[in-house]
């Protein structure tokens, strides 16, 4: 291991480095705040010739996944970033990557999405692209942006599924904090080059890629059986339920070679005898230690579940963490609107049928970037204690 | 490749005649050509050629007489309307 190199970093700047840093071949993406500094730092690493890749220029986001798919498919390591409208001009393209196995790694700055215009954070934006067949992993700081997008590389390579890096907007992406980088020949020689499923640019063999593929499965013209369409989907399935056992082996690998962790799939705070859990993602989670750390000091025995990985969903995991537990309060910035949050129904889920089930509510915070303190999380944890909630989701700190 | 995952992961093939499916079967109606008023038939001259000029599914040939291809004309009716001398009727496809 060599020594530690420490760096100021804004959460933008980490993931631009860590996508030099893993040398990616293809970048295109489209300017929306608060991701913008990630393709302006990667051109320009381009343009002083820093990093070898083809930076191209797109007129939308929808057409920077589109590059990033043909060239995933070709065989280059392609890289984007995006958030909140633009994620979601692209969301045809987000289902299309997936289908198509092209293992695209994406940086999404978490912000709320319009209308009403907020350029401010929140999660809504990556929520809403949770069935779309891609890996979902949250950041909790600047070191796992980092951290995060050299581990994406390998996972999404191996299982040919993109991923998803979320870190919350402003709170991290604009936020400069102390962040250890790699040495380039360290990274370099985690990952292993990029193979294509099939070499699509052998001009002696020219194929078509994602016909239109029936319900039943076919023979084409080369006589080989093609897949239904049902059948892709469920090998598509199969292969995110086992990115819950390639996560934590990349997790583990990378605290080998560089003796830092992100959790893998979940990371536990104080979670042995907590009789609450506190559970939530990205840098809310973070604010929640606080929070946990001051129910402490009032005897009251909290513990913190961050929710690193959440397509696929770790369930048993989290079941595990779970199971000393009396209440646990969901803390997360979306809402599936009509019911509750998104991350609040899969936790009592995973926890149906099981005996001795936690008393399990529901909170949403920090919408449109609604500022959250650990004292709120707190009092809410304390109030779930109490009894005194009846009405899950509650909305934190919301006036009008 | 992790030998995990299922081959083939991904819809491709190989670039070749029925790779998309034959869609010919979507028919209601197929064309029949009747020779006797044929206008390239009758005067042995690619002369006319106006089915083929006008399909949009690009099944009927250019030759004479004009050959259409039924695996993949969906039956629309185009080349029969626009045949200057009735030369081609659609007629009702029995199905199983």
């Amino acid at each position: 291991m060599s020594e530690k190199n420490i760096q100021i970093l804004s959460g933008t700047e980490a993931a631009a480095l860590a996508a030099k840093l893993c040398k990616v071949e293809v970048v295109a993406a489209y300017p929306i705040t608060p991701q913008s500094k990630i393709p302006e730092k990667i051109s320009e690493y381009v343009e002083k010739g820093e990093l070898e890749a083809e930076f191209v220029l797109v007129e939308s986001e929808h057409s920077a996944l589109g590059v990033c798919i043909s060239a995933s498919l070709a065989g280059a390591r392609a890289f984007t970033a995006t958030c909140a409208n633009g994620l979601l001009y692209m969301s045809e393209q987000v289902h299309w990557a997936a289908g198509s196995r092209a293992p695209v790694v994406m940086c999404v700055a978490n912000r709320g999405v319009g209308a009403p215009w907020t350029i401010l954070n929140d999660q809504q934006d990556t929520i809403s692209q949770r069935d779309a067949g891609w890996i979902q992993l949250y950041c909790r700081n600047n070191q796992e942006i980092l951290d995060t997008v050299i581990q994406a590389f390998i996972i999404a390579e191996e299982l040919f599924v993109p991923v998803m890096v979320c870190f919350d907007g402003f709170v991290l992406s604009h936020t400069n904090m102390p962040v250890d980088v790699p040495d380039s020949n360290d990274v370099a020689s985690m990952i292993p080059p990029y193979k294509p499923v099939l070499d699509i640019t052998d001009s002696k063999h020219i194929v078509n890629i994602n016909p239109v593929t029936f319900s039943t499965p076919r023979p084409f013209a080369n006589g080989e059986i093609q897949p239904s369409y049902m059948g892709l989907r469920k090998r598509l399935n199969e292969a995110l339920i086992l990115a819950l056992t390639t996560i934590p082996r990349v997790d583990a690998l990378f605290e080998k070679k560089f003796n830092r962790t992100t959790g893998g799939l979940l990371w536990e705070y104080m979670v042995e005898d907590a009789e609450v859990i506190l559970l939530s993602m990205g840098s809310l989670a973070s604010e929640a230690e606080v929070a946990a750390d001051a129910l402490r000091q009032n005897n009251i025995k909290a513990g913190v579940i961050g929710v690193r990985c959440y397509r696929p969903f770790p369930g048993e995991a989290i079941k595990k963490s779970l199971q000393h537990a009396d209440y646990v309060a969901v803390f997360e910035k979306d809402i599936s609107y009509g019911h509750e949050g998104a991350l609040c129904s899969d936790i009592k889920s995973v926890l149906y049928g099981t005996p001795n089930q936690p008393r399990i509510m529901g909170f949403i915070a920090g919408i449109g970037g609604k500022d959250v303190k650990a004292r709120e999380l707190q009092q809410a944890t304390i109030d779930l204690i109490d009894g005194r909630i009846t009405e899950s989701p509650v909305w934190i700190n919301l006036t009008v | 490749m992790n030998k995990n995952l299922r081959e083939p992961i991904w819809a491709a093939s190989t670039i070749a005649k029925g790779e998309g499916g034959i869609t010919g079967d979507w028919r209601s109606h197929r064309p029949v050509l009747n020779k006797e008023k044929c206008t390239v038939i009758l005067r042995n001259k690619p002369v006319c050629h106006l089915c083929w000029l006008y399909c949009p599914e690009a099944v009927v040939s250019r030759n004479i007489p004009p050959e259409i291809d039924l695996l993949y004309c969906k039956g629309c009716g185009i080349c029969a309307k626009e045949c200057p001398v009735d030369a081609i009727s659609m007629e009702l496809e029995e199905k199983d």
